[in-house]
């Protein structure tokens, strides 16, 4: 299993290939839909974004809320295509990857090939099992969007596949493939 | 004829029991159907993929948490009895169940109060709710939490009849190829065909309710589901949408009488943790 860290160097980006399975340890953010809207927003305005974008990692989530004497509810990933829009405009700016569910369209996968990122999939609904990699959480942007405020998230070996690679290889296609193939053997 | 009377506010409990219920604890037939899809994959890193969806629900279980944060948007189905006379406001108190249930239970607040304001209602309320009056003395409850990840790929279309069982079969299909990796793989599916434009959506998600190991009663509609079950497990789309064998759990249809110009056909998609708990009182 490959163990990478945040932030991601580009040579941990170029190394990584569709399929992969990794464990990520280290800093993410979350942001889902509205957080995304604001942060085109401040985009838009020239304002700062309330997060760093450099080698860092998005995870498109939201959690349940915290039960007292936890760290984290549950939490697993939310539908990629949602943040396709905006996702360009934060990759231009060194957003170096993002962890969701699903196919991203090809805006995104051309604009991960010339902002060299990297697309993770993080398995969707296994979110009660996915909570024990997080070892601190912190709502840093946004308070006021409830489930989709922006939470800076410390991981540990959060257990993702490379969904799309930086040469544009999608895991989806190239699994649906092979497992094709083996059904013509 | 002498009516039972039944308190509103007896409700609350009970709907906020649920929500919480349904959202921890998967049914069973769907954990064992999950134990059958596990046994039958065939293609190795599906298999591990169904392995940790299966770990998940029993950490869930276990350890009393939602099984996936997306606690979904709560759809309460009440079939009350025609002889029961219910004291107080019952709509009030299945929100106020809802309310207390995703409060309590440290469950996701997922509901915006307008679909542009977008201003989060911090509560999960309103849920849905759906009534059928039925014979008996009895209000059954049940409570569906649903997800947006596997709700966003659901669809509807008016076939017209010429378009046939040809056509719903095409509608399902293309449902299910542009959900692909969204909603969640392994789905089940919930068929509505027939009725008008506002049932056939219902049908469908109702029909998500159903037992999975039972066909529909019709030998009909039974092999039709087996039959499209086994289409859509050949597309290769597979757990997460990464190839395998298990793209769909199980697939069940209701249909009925419906207008001579008329072939509604919906498809609501439900994903591999598809929710549901259900008491009488």
């Amino acid at each position: 299993m490959i163990q990478i860290q945040t932030p991601l160097t580009l040579d941990v980006i170029h190394s990584l290939h569709a399929g992969d399975h990794v464990l990520l340890s280290g800093t993410i953010y979350t942001a889902r839909d509205a957080a995304h809207l604001r942060m085109m927003e401040c985009i838009q305005r020239g304002t700062e974004l309330p997060i760093p974008l450099k080698g860092q990692i998005i995870y498109y989530a939201g959690p349940t809320p915290t039960r007292p004497g936890q760290i984290v509810g549950s939490i697993g990933p939310t539908t990629s295509v949602r943040m396709d829009n905006a996702t360009p405009a934060l990759l231009e700016r060194g957003l170096s990857g993002m962890i969701g569910k699903g196919s991203r369209g090809e805006n995104v996968k051309q604009a991960m090939q010339r902002y060299p990122s990297v697309y993770f999939a993080a398995i969707g609904g296994a979110a009660a099992l996915m909570a024990r990699c997080v070892t601190s959480l912190e709502v840093i942007a946004w308070d006021d969007l409830g489930p989709e405020s922006i939470k800076k998230l410390v991981v540990q070996e959060l257990p993702l596949i490379v969904a799309v690679d930086s040469e544009g290889n999608d895991a989806f296609q190239i699994g649906q493939s092979k497992y094709l193939e083996t059904l013509m053997v | 004829m002498k009516l039972r009377v039944v308190q509103a506010s007896e409700i609350i409990p009970i709907v906020s029991e649920l929500c919480i219920k349904a959202n921890e604890q998967l049914p069973e037939d769907l954990c064992e159907t999950m134990r059958m899809a596990i046994e039958n994959e065939t293609y190795p890193p599906a298999k591990e993929i169904l392995d940790v969806l299966r770990e998940n629900a029993r950490i869930a279980a276990l350890e009393h948490v939602p099984a996936c944060q997306d606690t979904g948007m709560t759809v309460v189905y009440a079939e009350v009895g025609q002889n029961v006379h219910i004291e107080g406001n019952f709509e009030e108190a299945v929100q106020e169940g809802i309310r207390q249930g995703y409060v309590n239970g440290y469950l996701r607040k997922s509901v915006v109060r307008d679909p542009f304001d977008r201003v989060n209602t911090g509560d999960n309320t309103p849920g849905i709710l759906h009534v059928r009056l039925v014979p008996g003395d009895k209000i059954r409850l049940t409570v569906a939490p649903k997800g947006a990840g596997s709700e966003n790929m659901s669809r509807m279309t008016m076939l017209t009849p010429a378009q046939g069982l040809e056509g719903a079969f095409q509608f399902v299909m293309e449902t299910v190829r542009k959900a692909g990796a969204n909603p969640c793989p392994p789905m089940i599916l919930g068929i509505g065909i027939g009725g008008n434009f506002e049932t056939a959506p219902l049908l469908a998600k109702t029909a998500l309710l159903d037992p999975l190991n039972v066909r529909n009663p019709d030998p009909f509609y039974a092999d039709l589901e087996l039959e499209w079950l086994n289409q859509i497990n050949a597309t290769g789309i597979g757990p997460q949408g990464l190839g395998g064998k298990t793209t769909c759990l199980s697939v069940h249809i209701r249909a009925m009488a419906t207008h001579i110009a008329c072939l509604p056909v919906a498809v609501s998609v439900g994903c591999h943790v598809n929710r549901h708990s259900s008491v009488e009182v």
